[in-house]
């Protein structure tokens, strides 16, 4: 009896030391996870997610308290790739995935603000004071955040057209 | 595993399928010449690469054989005017593609007289410096005429670079119903074997090696006959056996040499060309005469006069099919329409599309010989795997993409498939593997695009953060200057919140 | 049609699923006919309670799931036919009616259907029928053809299968491998214990006791060449199997006469040649790649023999056929082939030495 108590207790105490220890040697700085989520971002800390930039969005969505679907330039490729690295399940119900979308200027509206080239996060948009702006498709992330800043509503979001090098096929309807 | 490895190797390519060719009638009835179209429609893009720049502009006068547009980037090939008239038009016109996505062409109306542009002729050859060959092959726009359009004298050139020793000309044709390459053969074996010999010169090979397949034995005793006096060039029939026709497994029946996965023939030496590639490199270099037309195969069971017709490029599909006697009344409605064999090609969504340099057919199959069926459940029955020309599982990359698993796919091999369609052709339920492979690689190269599109997102965004952060210092800088202008004592200048201090040692 | 664009090829071979079933079922008629004539009336009404079984169960499971009926590729009669060939020929209608329902709702679309389940659904209602009804499924007859006298009519013959096993004494017999195991288990060597039922063409044209699948070996045979001929099946399973089961027949037998049944005799008798051609070669539950086949049929006639020699049951075909089917994920992990312009780790081959060698 007096045994098994005693040869519990220290095993229980050996290990307790050891876990204490292994906390204390082993202890990692910053999540790798977070680290390996903002690599996948689009890194435009566009904030359309609502969190601080690119690696706040990454550190909530390790955390769990935001879903990999938060952020609206990455799509829907994005939160599958995150969902799967992340191994857990994602709803993409609500995510509309109408293909990537790039934003537009109505010339005709356009009064030259150059608010939309002060936010844009990747200066994608060219244009001097009362001059028309345009969009550089190849550097527009679409994340939207010029379309509220634009006082004429010249601004709107256009779907990228589809090339023939960019086409894919579809997959097959599942069958039986 | 190395007694396997040698035991399959010496069995050479033992895989793939045996279709039913379906190639004569159509083989045996001779080439006609179509009459001159009153419009064309040239696309930008008929090649592997990137689509040409057009050189004139609506309203321009050309003549035949004029450079119409010019080649952008390392890899991309010239276009020039099929016949002579007046440019129309440039822009959008329905792509031959099953997408049925615009692409940019130049419509050119036709003057009816197709007069030729001057051309420079050459006539000796083979006294002309390969790079010169290789100069006039690309100034001509000769893309492989084996379906693929690959830039010619891309290869032509590059296989100089790699110390290519071989030089195989492909005269496999082993989809069914096309035999424009086996017509050719029969009717222009001169001008092939003409042509082989300046691409000899051209790539430095020591020796051509002519497959064919041996089905179509007129085209090899015409070769043979053509290839006498040349000691370097030789015919050798192959056994006709699907995918013959694909490089990789040409090279391997041909030499027994296999081409390292996702390299290119040129590691093991070996160049490849399609035979009429060769009579396109001919005229190139001895006429200066570019690709302006091709022959195509009008085939099928809808089709009333199926043979192989001469074709400007730019010829509506429509204006051939109809110059072949139309659709036939007793076929009802044809089930496909298609440009290319009915292996690799593709459907078009009309047959108001123009044929392209690298269009070897034109095919209106009907029910029974498209074999329509609703797909069934995979019963696991391993017959693609038996079919598959490289050795792959199609059956189980075909159900990684279908839970969506691409990077389980890529590890059972889809990188590797050739999307040559005997897995699907021989499939009992009928899954339409091929397509599950389309979109798989499909899916992966818009990621890739997408991993491109990203980091370029980055460096935008940093730069900005940069040019940002630069702005404020400056300001603030500016800011500073100004108060301590008429100060003889300088202070330091107050930095706006938020804003990183510069690197120490930093001058504005 | 849909309204996507179909992808290539647009060209097939004409291959289909009900086709290849038809093979199959054109193979087994003959045997089928032979157990027919030779066990009479009461082997047919087995046979048709067993496939109809077969055939409502999966009616029922799809309508239940509410997918479209695939009956018509004649998947479920050929799984009620093949568990038809391996019951006793005389067992009552209520074990070929479970055994139907086994076979289909509990080994294929448990599974979810054609082209899932990981095991034989024949065999998995023999060994579960076998395991649970032992008395029944091993009472088996004495052949007794349609037009011998004493055969039971049609009328007698739906009595036979629609009541209990017939009177055991009058009729019963064991089969060769049980009255060897039974003999064995006694003492008596198998020298003795089989005696005259080892003539050859006795076994060939099976006119012996067993199930209508053991029975007529020569037309399970013969159906198997016609598989073969016709491209349904390959060599690869067929050969290993019946190499497996008597490479170790014949050296057991050639060091131990009187505990091991000769070769001829493990290949001729039980399961061995139905299984070889007609069970192991299923697709679903076989490897895909010829080296695999050649693995997964080896395993199961070794195991074959390895259970008739020192396991409980006299007859081990059924049992090999399912453990080798759960290995069928491993064997097919282990052996791929080799992708052209790879090695088989599956680097890209050397370039370089290819051309040395040149």
């Amino acid at each position: 009896m007096l045994f098994a108590v005693v040869s519990l207790t220290l095993l229980g105490a050996a290990l307790g030391v050891m876990l204490g220890l292994a906390s204390r040697f082993f202890a990692v700085e910053a999540n790798p996870v977070v680290t390996e989520l903002e690599a996948m971002m689009p890194g435009s800390n566009c904030g359309q997610c609502g969190f601080p930039g690119c690696a706040g969005a990454a550190a909530a969505i390790a955390a769990g308290t935001a879903s990999p679907a938060c952020c609206p330039p990455g799509g829907r490729a994005l939160a599958e790739t995150i969902a799967a690295r992340l191994g857990i399940a994602v709803d993409l119900a609500g995510l509309r995935d109408e293909g990537p979308k790039v934003a537009g200027i109505r010339e005709d509206i356009c009064i030259g603000c150059t608010r939309c080239i002060k936010v844009c996060p990747t200066d994608a948009i060219l244009g001097g004071p009362k001059q028309i702006h345009n969009v550089l498709r190849d550097a527009c992330t679409g994340c939207g955040s010029c379309i509220e800043r634009c006082p004429t509503e010249a601004m709107a979001m256009q779907p990228l057209p589809v090339t023939l090098q960019q086409w894919v096929w579809p997959k097959p309807a599942a069958c039986a | 595993m190395g007694f396997i490895d040698r035991f399959l190797r010496t069995r050479k390519f033992s895989r793939g399928i045996h279709p039913e060719d379906h190639k004569r009638p159509a083989a045996d009835a001779l080439v006609r010449k179509m009459p001159l179209p009153e419009r064309l429609y040239v696309p930008l893009l008929q090649h592997v690469g990137a689509p040409a720049h057009a050189a004139v502009a609506v309203g321009d006068t050309v003549q035949k054989g004029q450079r119409i547009a010019a080649p952008q980037g390392a890899i991309s090939a010239a276009i020039h005017a099929p016949t002579s008239g007046r440019i129309v038009a440039i822009g959008d016109i329905v792509a031959p593609h099953p997408s049925g996505l615009p692409v940019a062409a130049i419509t050119i109306d036709s003057d009816g007289r197709d007069e030729w542009t001057t051309l420079t002729a050459c006539a000796d050859p083979f006294a002309l410096e390969p790079a010169e060959i290789g100069r006039r092959v690309s100034a001509a726009g000769v893309v492989g005429l084996g379906g693929a359009a690959f830039p010619s004298a891309v290869k032509l050139s590059g296989g100089r670079d790699a110390n290519v020793d071989l030089l195989i000309i492909n005269g496999g044709e082993c989809e069914p119903f096309l035999s424009c390459d086996d017509r050719l053969m029969r009717d222009r074996a001169e001008e092939a074997v003409d042509g082989i010999a300046i691409m000899l010169h051209a790539a430095g090979a020591r020796e051509a090696r002519i497959g064919i397949e041996d089905n179509k034995p007129e085209a090899i005793a015409a070769m043979r006959a053509a290839a006498a006096g040349h000691p370097k060039i030789r015919v050798e029939p192959v056994p006709t056996r699907y995918p013959m026709g694909s490089e990789k497994h040409l090279v391997l029946a041909l030499t027994g040499l296999e081409v390292p996965a996702q390299g290119r023939p040129a590691d093991v030496g070996v160049v490849v060309h399609n035979v009429a590639t060769a009579v396109a490199v001919r005229d190139a270099v001895r006429f200066g005469r570019p690709l302006v037309s091709r022959l195509v195969t009008v085939n099928g069971a809808c089709v009333r006069e199926p043979g192989n017709v001469e074709v400007l490029i730019g010829t509506l599909a429509d204006e051939v099919l109809e110059f072949c006697g139309g659709l036939r009344a007793d076929r009802g409605a044809p089930a496909r329409l298609l440009m290319g064999g009915p292996m690799t090609g593709m459907q078009v969504p009309s047959l108001r599309v123009p044929v392209i340099k690298g269009t070897g057919g034109i095919l209106v199959l009907d029910a029974d010989e498209v074999g329509l069926r609703t797909p069934g459940p995979c019963i696991r029955c391993s017959t693609c795997v038996r079919a598959c020309p490289v050795g792959l599982l199609p059956l189980e990359i075909a159900r990684r993409i279908r839970a969506g698993d691409l990077d389980a796919a890529v590890k059972f091999g889809l990188k590797d498939c050739i999307a040559c369609g005997c897995c699907a052709y021989d499939c009992p339920s009928h899954i339409p593997l091929v397509q599950y492979f389309h979109h798989a690689k499909g899916e992966l190269a818009a990621r890739d695009r997408n991993k491109l599109r990203n980091e370029a997102t980055k460096t935008l965004a940093q730069a900005r953060a940069e040019r940002l952060e630069r702005e404020t210092r400056e300001k603030a800088e500016t800011a500073a200057r100004r108060k301590a202008g008429p100060d003889p004592q300088p202070a330091p200048a107050p930095r706006p919140a938020g804003a990183a201090a510069p690197p120490a040692g930093e001058s504005a | 049609m849909s309204t996507l664009p179909p992808a290539s090829p647009h060209a097939h071979g004409g291959a289909s699923i009900a086709r290849t079933m038809r093979h199959v079922q054109l193979a087994l008629l003959p045997a089928t006919l032979f157990g027919f004539w030779l066990f009479g009336w009461p082997a047919v009404h087995l046979f048709v309670i067993t496939v109809g079984a077969c055939v409502l169960t999966e009616l029922v499971c799809q309508r239940l799931m509410r997918v479209e009926s695939s009956l018509g590729d004649g998947s479920a009669v050929l799984t009620g036919w093949l568990l038809a060939l391996s019951l006793p020929p005389w067992a009552p209608a209520w074990i070929g009616a479970l055994g139907g329902f086994i076979a289909i709702a509990i080994g294929k679309q448990l599974f979810g259907g054609l082209g899932q389940n990981l095991f034989n659904p024949a065999m998995v209602a023999r060994v579960a029928l076998l395991v649970s009804f032992p008395v029944v499924m091993t009472q088996w007859v004495a052949p007794l053809p349609m037009t011998a006298d004493g055969a039971p009519g049609f009328g007698e013959g739906l009595q036979i299968t629609l009541a209990s096993p017939p009177a055991p004494d009058a009729i019963a017999s064991a089969s060769l491998l049980g009255h060897a195991k039974t003999e064995l288990s006694r003492g008596v060597d198998v020298l003795h214990a089989i005696g005259a039922a080892t003539d050859p063409l006795f076994s060939w044209v099976g006119s012996r006791a067993g199930s209508l699948g053991e029975t007529g070996a020569i037309f399970l045979l013969a159906g198997g060449l016609y598989l073969l001929a016709t491209g349904v099946i390959r060599w690869h399973i067929p050969l290993a199997v019946l190499a497996g089961l008597a490479i170790p027949a014949a050296i057991g037998h050639a060091l131990d006469p009187a505990h091991y049944l000769p070769a001829s005799a493990h290949l001729l008798s039980g399961a061995a040649i139905l299984g070889a051609f007609f069970i192991s070669t299923d697709y679903v539950t076989s490897p895909n790649t010829a080296f695999g086949q050649l693995v997964f049929g080896f395993g199961i006639g070794l195991l074959t023999w390895i259970i008739r020699s020192w396991g409980g049951y006299p007859e081990g075909m059924a049992f090999a056929v399912l453990l080798l089917n759960a290995l069928t994920p491993v064997i097919d992990r282990y052996c791929r082939p080799r992708i052209l312009g790879r090695t088989y780790r599956g680097a890209p081959i050397d370039a370089a030495a290819q051309r040395g060698v040149k």
